[in-house]
Parts: C-alpha cells; structure tokens; sequence
C-alpha cells in the first residue's frame, strides 16, 4: 500500500511542476482546442482581455485621407479614452483640422453588448445632440474609417469562427472571422489576421453587405506601452472598390492620466476645448 | 404712462446697436466704432497680458465671412433694399491654468453695406469658467456672458429660453446673443441640474426701415419698456434638470422672469406709425426629451407659460391681450446610413408645432408641419445638401426652403448657399410681412 503510494504522490507533485513550467504552452494548445466557434470565441476574448487594464489613455491622431488620383488631406484630432468596470469604453474625439470643425466633440459610451450611445457636440450652437446610435457604418470624417471601425472590438458583438494558423510576414497569425450581430453594422462579416504570440490586430478584411471584399486595414509599429499594452502608430485602411485610402498615424500616447467617468459626461462635453 | 416708462437704450448692452437708419443722429454711431476699438483691444489680449497662470493653454480660432443676400421680388413696404451684403467676424480667444480654469472671450462683429440696424458687435461670450469634484459628482461655474442651448427638435428650439434671439443676424431665429449669467451646475450618474441667474436683459434686435423680412412698421428700440421695475436689471431665474435613462434623454426646465421675445405695441409717434417693444415678466415649465430607437429619434419639446400676451390687439386699452398657453413640437429623425452602398447619410425630419394660441400665437409655428431631408456625402469636401418644406394645417402658407454647405479644395473656406421661398402666404397668418422676402443667402467663410 504505502509503496504504491509514494510514486502516486511523486508523480502527482512532478505533474504540477510540469504543469507550472509549461503552463503558457498548455494555455496555448487549451485556447486552440474545441470547435472553430469555441476557438474563435476564445481567442477573441484573450485578445481582448490583453487589451484591458489601461484604465485611461489620451492620444493624438492624424488622419491622411487619400483619393485614387494620390490627392491627399488632412484630419486632426485628439482623443480621450477611459475604461468602463461594467460597461464599454467611454470615448471622447475631439476635432481639431478642418478648421471649420474645429472644437466638434464626438462622445461615445460603448455597450458591450447591444447599440453605443453616441453625442455629437456641436460649439457654435453650444449644443449636445443625441445621435442615432445606427451611425456606425457612417464614414468617419470622410474618411475611408467608419465609426464601427474606430472604437474597441468589443467580443459580445460578434459572432466567432477560427479558421486557420498562417505566416503573416515575419510572424505567425492565427485568422478568425467575426461576423456582426447588429443589422446597422455596414459589415456582413470580417477576416481578421491575430499574431500568435500577443494577439495583436495585424490585418483585417472587411466583407461589405454583399459579402465581396470592400476595405483592408492594415496595423503596423506596435510598441508596448506600460510593460504591457500593445499599440499601433500606424492604420492604414484601403477601399477595394474605390481605390480610396486613409493613413491613421498615432502619437503621443498617454497613459494612466487623471481622467475619470466626470471627463466623459454630456456636461463635460459642453467645456471640451 | 407708456412713453415714461420707454427710456434710451444706452445701457441696455455692452455693444448699443446704432440707431433706427434715416432717424438716427450720427453720434449714433459711435457705439459701433466703440464696438470695433474694444474687439481690436480684446483680440490683443491674449499676446499682452493673460492673468496669472493663465498661460498653460492658449487658443485663438475664428470666422470671417462675407455674405450677400438678394431678394428677387419687389419689396411689400417702401424704403426696403433688393439686397444685402456685410461682412462678420466672430473670434474666440480661450485661455486655461492647470487646474482646468478657463476664460473664454468671443467678441462678434457685423459690418452690413445697407442696413445700419445689421452693423453692430456684441459678446457672444466672455465668461470665466471653473468646475471640480463635490462627492461622486461634479460641480461646474460659469460666470459672465454665454450662450446656453436647451432643446431637441430642428424647427425651432421651443424649451430654449436663457438667451436672447439676434433676429437681424438671421431671421431664422438661431443666431443667439451673448447673456451676462451666473451658471451653475451639478451633475453626477444620476444627470445634471442646472441654475441659472441672468440680468442685463439684451433687447431683441430687429431690421430697420430697409431691411427685409421686417413687420410693416418699424420696431423702435428707443421705444423698450418692461413690465419689471428693474427694467433690465431684473435679475431671471432659471433651472433645469436634464438625465439619461437608457434610450432616453429627457430634460425639465423653469425660467422665472422677463421673457426674451417682446410683445410689439403699435405706438403714432410724430414720424408715423412705430412698434414699441415691451418685455413682460413670465414664467415657463418647459419639458424636452428625445427617446433613440436605432435608426430612429422620437423627440419632444413642450412648454407652458404663464404672463406673456398674445398678438390680439385690444385698441381701447392700447395693449395686447394676456393669456397663459402651452405649445409643443413632437417631431422624428430618421437615418439612412450609407446610401446605395455610397458613404452619403440621409437624415429624414419630420415635425409638427402646436400653439395653443392659435391664431393669436405670436410667431408663425401655430398648428405647422415641418419635413426636412439633410443629405451628407461625408466626402473630404464635408458636402452636404438640405431641403425643407414648412406648411401650415390650416392655412395656405408654405415656406420651402434649400441649403447647401461645401469646403472648398483649401480646407480653410467653407461656402454656405441657403434659400427660402415665402409661397401663398395666408394674409391672417402672422408672417404674412414675409411674403415677398424669397431670398437667397451666399456666405463665404474662411475659418481659422
């Protein structure tokens, strides 16, 4: 009895070391089994949980909107985003360029589930007005980004499928498609390239209505910020149909600022300058 | 009595408007040169002086725009021009401390080539503003002049009521003038509420004998009476409420004071037949909210108010009558995102305003159906293209109207081309004066 005993406890002790030591490695092959909807949903949500913790974060961004002639304008705009406990990300865009729009607020508080609420300030009228929140297929600022595209991909919102591991330039990605749940989302379904090691957005192919293949974005100049959050400095979106594209360039990122949920209210959005 | 009661409006504004074309002596004048020296003083301040601290952030954006108006009928009343053309400029200097502290200064001028009522300047702003944590919340002070927006619909804003309507600068009723006010708010997950004190009463400004779009008679600015014995120094109050719940914003407001439209009294003068402005005392429950339902906005504005007169002449009493009324606008958006596979929005409106006055109602919103279709390319050029029909239920008045907004290839310029067309408009109705005053609008601005 107790001789059989001892290799059991032995046995037992060396499997949880092993299972510590490798326990990434077991995470990874556990993420990776199940059907393609469980693996899809899994990997969606290890994506997304890696985004989350930043609790704030303010940035800049400048937008290159380029037609098929190669004639290029300019978008500038600032951005304030906060991290919700229960609910979406609250985020604030603030216009700079055109001048004409100058000081025009966007507000938006994202649901995790079901439609975003989202208001438009509006300075020479000194007025906040409640959009409709269907506006997310809407082009963002003319630019060749819809509103759908510009917040978090929140994971309630879609429906998941893995398809396959591939290379994707020097790394090695993992594709997934999502597919909207909201009837306003401009999007009948979406390819999107995961790299392996950090599941970062390397490259998403959206699928328009019709199911033919309208825009690729492309992520590229990750750099880590706080030891641990991926972010891009650079977003370029092509519309396959027009031959239209629009260049994101991200700067200064700040983190850990001293914004709270008083900074995204209609009340701050009257003061925003 | 009414004559003792009108008195000069020297000190009704910190920018007089000059005086009423022919009548008016030169000395008039001065107020608007006065008007030019301090908005050339204030654009300075921001390169001369800040106060202590102030110097974190400093933001200087603006406004310059030419605009002429035609009139392609020939004018209903003597002496009216078949055109109009001026210049604006509209700047605001924003400066903010570390502490998120805030002055922001917009001083506004007109300069019009025609009318003398149209060249004027005013503050549209100029308040310091303050806010910080109390509790879960938030406090916020505005102190000075500002404008202040309540409201949903897109016709007219029934529940707005802090600031004065600068009716010579367009009589669409939205052009807003500055109001000296104390501004507090609270607000917190549960909404906002809102106190307002506001005195230094602004007069209502309105064409003179040349402009268009006017009454038969002149409004005569010397002529300003009030039921307050402050006059305009009476110091209104107001408070409003405004909080989410899910899909629905909704807003609750009292104001308690004198009231921004005036009542119009016919007085003979030496000159002829004039209209003297008279502001009443007035208090008015206001409630607005707009329920989102996707693609789909419900919205409604109603108020009651107790103390205004109604536009019915009583002769022997040389007065208009008084009667406490409700009126209510309910009205829908509807949006139509990515047309035809295209990046263009279409924005359906549609909106019916009820006055309980009827046919007394002071303005031309009695029982109107308002339906408005904005098309946006969301192109670079931000185009954007608006057509609207206002017709009245029980008479045969009907406003068409078009708008269409276009940056031109340097970013800078935006060209703003608006028409509106008076068709069969109903002698009884109350802008029957309207009738012949079609016109096109072309503004160019260049911003900055």
């Amino acid at each position: 009895m107790i001789r059989s005993s001892i290799p059991r406890i032995v046995l037992t002790v060396l499997g949880s070391f092993l299972a510590i030591c490798f326990w990434p490695a077991e995470s990874y092959s556990d993420l990776l089994s199940g059907t393609a909807e469980e693996v899809g949903f899994k990997v969606a949500t290890e994506s997304r949980e890696r985004q989350k913790g930043f609790g704030n974060f303010t940035a800049s961004l400048t937008m290159t909107l380029r037609n098929k002639q190669g004639k290029e304008t300019q978008r500038s705009l600032r951005l304030k985003v906060m991290e919700a406990q229960e609910e979406g990300d609250r985020t604030l865009f603030v216009f700079d360029h055109p001048k004409d729009v100058k000081g025009t607020a966007f507000l938006v508080h994202a649901h995790k589930e079901g439609p975003d609420q989202q208001w438009l300030y509006l300075p020479a009228l000194k007025r906040v007005k409640g959009i409709s929140a269907s506006k997310q297929s809407g082009s963002f600022m003319g630019s060749e980004f819809s509103y759908e595209d510009m917040g978090a991909v929140e994971v309630g919102k879609f429906t998941h499928r893995f398809l396959r591991e591939e290379p994707c330039g020097d790394l090695k990605c993992l594709v997934l498609e999502r597919t909207p749940k909201s009837q306003d989302s401009g999007y009948s379904r979406q390819l999107v390239w995961l790299d392996r090691e950090e599941l970062r957005t390397i490259q998403v192919h959206y699928f328009d209505r019709r199911n033919e293949h309208l825009k690729t974005m492309v992520v590229e100049g990750y750099a880590k910020y706080l030891d641990r959050f991926w972010r891009s400095s650079t977003i370029t979106m092509t519309n396959l149909l027009t031959g239209k594209s629009t260049v994101l360039l991200w700067s200064d990122y700040k983190f850990g600022t001293d914004l709270d949920a008083k900074d995204f209210t209609r009340t701050a959005l009257k003061r925003i300058r | 009595m009414l004559f003792e009661e009108t008195q000069r409006r020297t000190i009704k504004s910190p920018f007089p408007a000059p005086g009423e074309g022919g009548k008016s002596a030169p000395a008039s004048r001065l107020p608007a040169i006065f008007a030019v020296v301090l908005g050339v003083l204030v654009s300075m301040l921001p390169t001369t002086a800040y106060p202590a601290g102030f110097t974190d952030e400093v933001d200087i954006s603006g406004r310059l725009s030419t605009e002429a108006w035609l009139y392609p009928q020939s004018a209903a009343y003597p002496d009216q021009r078949s055109y109009a053309g001026g210049l604006a400029l509209e700047t605001t200097f924003y400066v903010e401390n570390d502490e998120g502290t805030s002055i922001t200064v917009t001083p506004f001028l007109r300069y019009d080539a025609g009318d003398p009522e149209r060249t004027y300047g005013d503050f549209r702003e100029a308040y310091l503003l303050m806010y910080g944590d109390i509790g879960d919340g938030e406090w916020e002070l505005r102190l000075g002049i500002d404008r202040v927006f309540w409201g949903v619909v897109e016709l007219r804003s029934l529940v707005d009521i802090i600031n004065q309507t600068d009716v010579a600068e367009h009589p669409n009723e939205k052009t807003k003038m500055g109001q000296p006010m104390a501004h507090l708010t609270w607000s917190g997950e549960w909404g906002a509420l809102e106190f307002f004190a506001t005195t230094w009463h602004r007069a209502r400004t309105y064409p003179g004998p040349r402009g268009r779009q006017r009454y038969e008679f002149i409004v005569d600015q010397d002529m300003i009476s009030y039921e307050s014995s402050a006059k305009e120094w009476n110091i209104d109050l107001a408070s409003r409420y405004s909080g989410l719940f899910g899909p629905l914003e909704i807003g609750l407001s009292v104001f308690n004071g004198t009231q921004r439209e005036p009542t119009l009294l016919p007085i003979f003068l030496d000159s002829g037949l004039v209209l003297a402005p008279r502001y009443e005392k007035i208090r008015q429950f206001g409630v607005d909210a707009q329920l989102n339902r996707g693609s789909l906005l419900l919205k409604l504005e109603a108020i009651y108010r107790a103390g205004a007169k109604n536009s019915r002449y009583i002769q022997h009493l040389n007065t208009l009558e008084e009667e406490d009324y409700a009126a209510f606008i309910l009205g829908s958006e509807y949006t139509l995102y990515s047309i035809l596979g295209s990046n263009s929005d279409l924005i359906l409106f549609a909106e019916w305003a009820y006055d309980g006055r009827g046919r007394w109602a002071t303005n031309a919103f009695e029982n109107d159906l308002f339906i408005a279709a904005r098309l946006g390319l969301n192109d670079t050029h931000g185009t954007e293209f608006v057509v609207s029909v206002l017709g009245s239920l029980n008479k045969s008045s009907r406003v068409l109207a078009g708008e269409f907004k276009r940056r031109l290839s340097s970013d800078n310029w935006l060209l703003h081309i608006e028409t509106s067309a008076f068709l069969d408009i109903d002698e009884d109705d109350f802008i029957y004066y309207v009738r012949r005053d079609s016109y096109v609008k072309i503004n160019l601005g260049y911003s900055f």
